[in-house]
């Protein structure tokens, strides 16, 4: 079907790039949380890491991470954990609003957003 | 069918190489995402929309079924089970120095309803969109949506003559307060007006559940 990079990977690279662990554990990670580097890229790092680091140099969204690396998202979770751990990367997270928390977007919000899509 | 023939002219091969030279990072400044998703079934046109709308190239990805709760074995798991795997796209709108808007173009198929719990939750509102060919395609996605009580609008990508508004909203069983209206996915203007009726909607359905807390 679609010749990306994903499907020409098996998938024993997402274990090597994960160490075999699953982003079940880091479902605090919005998929478009906004991850920015703190520091720089180091020759010992493993590749994936070093790749995060320079593709954040400025704000970069968990998605665009994944469509960049060629990793499904939970796999950039994983990548991203290990990060977050070490201070190496920090996280902005999205603005909250969730399905199950009842009144949700603040006006000014909804307000902005509106006059973003009657610019376009 | 011509509404295949939408998805299938899209220079989709380029997106999937990553290249430096392509990428158009966010301002320093932004600090809060937002996501609407687009969701309806196979070639209905939700690339399209995502790409008529979207400032950067539309972007393609994967996401793999993991199983909530387990925490351990998901991903290496990925050696010996099968897993489900869903693409998707997005692409995104900057609202303004701090906030991004992303939109993400979803398949509204069962098997590939997972997305919707690890990657669009906290979205703001979902559009459905529909092929009048194939109401039926919809029918999973707005009995989901209804369920879990996500705001969304239906659009109706039309590629020619069709059943009536009418028609679609009695097909899909729709209630009176859920927006419905045609548009053509190709065009930024339609697209853009899409998502204005579901702004509207979410700023009126704000409201409402302002007055009636639960």
């Amino acid at each position: 079907m679609r010749a990306d990079p994903l499907h020409k990977e098996k998938p024993d690279r997402l274990y090597m790039v994960t160490g075999g662990r699953g982003g079940a554990d880091e479902p605090s990670l919005d998929s478009v949380a906004l991850i920015v580097a703190e520091s720089e890229p180091s020759p010992e790092m493993q590749s994936e890491h070093a790749a995060v680091l320079r593709l954040c140099a400025r704000p970069t969204a968990v998605v665009e991470l994944s469509a960049e690396l060629g990793l499904p998202v939970s796999a950039v979770r994983v990548l991203l954990a290990d990060l977050l751990d070490t201070g190496a990367v920090t996280a902005r997270h999205p603005a909250p609003s969730t399905v199950r928390e009842g009144p949700q977007h603040d006006p000014d919000t909804l307000k902005q957003v509106l006059l973003a899509l009657q610019r376009l | 069918m011509l509404s295949n023939a939408f998805e299938r002219t899209r220079p989709r091969q380029t997106w999937a190489a990553p290249g430096p030279t392509d990428r158009h990072p966010l301002a320093e400044t932004v600090d809060s995402a937002l996501k609407i998703v687009i969701v309806g079934g196979f070639g209905v046109g939700k690339t399209t929309m995502v790409g008529s709308i979207s400032e950067i190239r539309p972007l393609s990805t994967e996401e793999v079924m993991t199983q909530a709760g387990t925490g351990v074995d998901d991903l290496r798991g990925v050696r010996h089970k099968r897993t489900t795997t869903a693409a998707f796209d997005f692409g995104r709108i900057t609202v303004d120095a701090t906030r991004v808007l992303y939109l993400f173009g979803a398949p509204g198929q069962k098997r590939f309803w997972f997305l919707w719990e690890q990657l669009f939750t906290g979205s703001l509102g979902a559009v459905v969109l529909v092929d009048t060919a194939r109401v039926e395609d919809s029918w999973y996605a707005v009995d989901r949506l209804e369920h879990h009580g996500m705001p969304f609008v239906v659009a109706v990508n039309r590629f020619g003559p069709g059943p009536s508004l009418d028609r679609v909203r009695t097909a899909l069983d729709l209630s009176d307060d859920v927006p419905l209206l045609e548009c053509d996915a190709r065009r930024r203007e339609s697209s853009r007006d899409v998502l204005i009726t579901l702004v509207h909607h979410l700023a009126s359905s704000g409201r409402t559940t302002a007055k009636d807390p639960t």
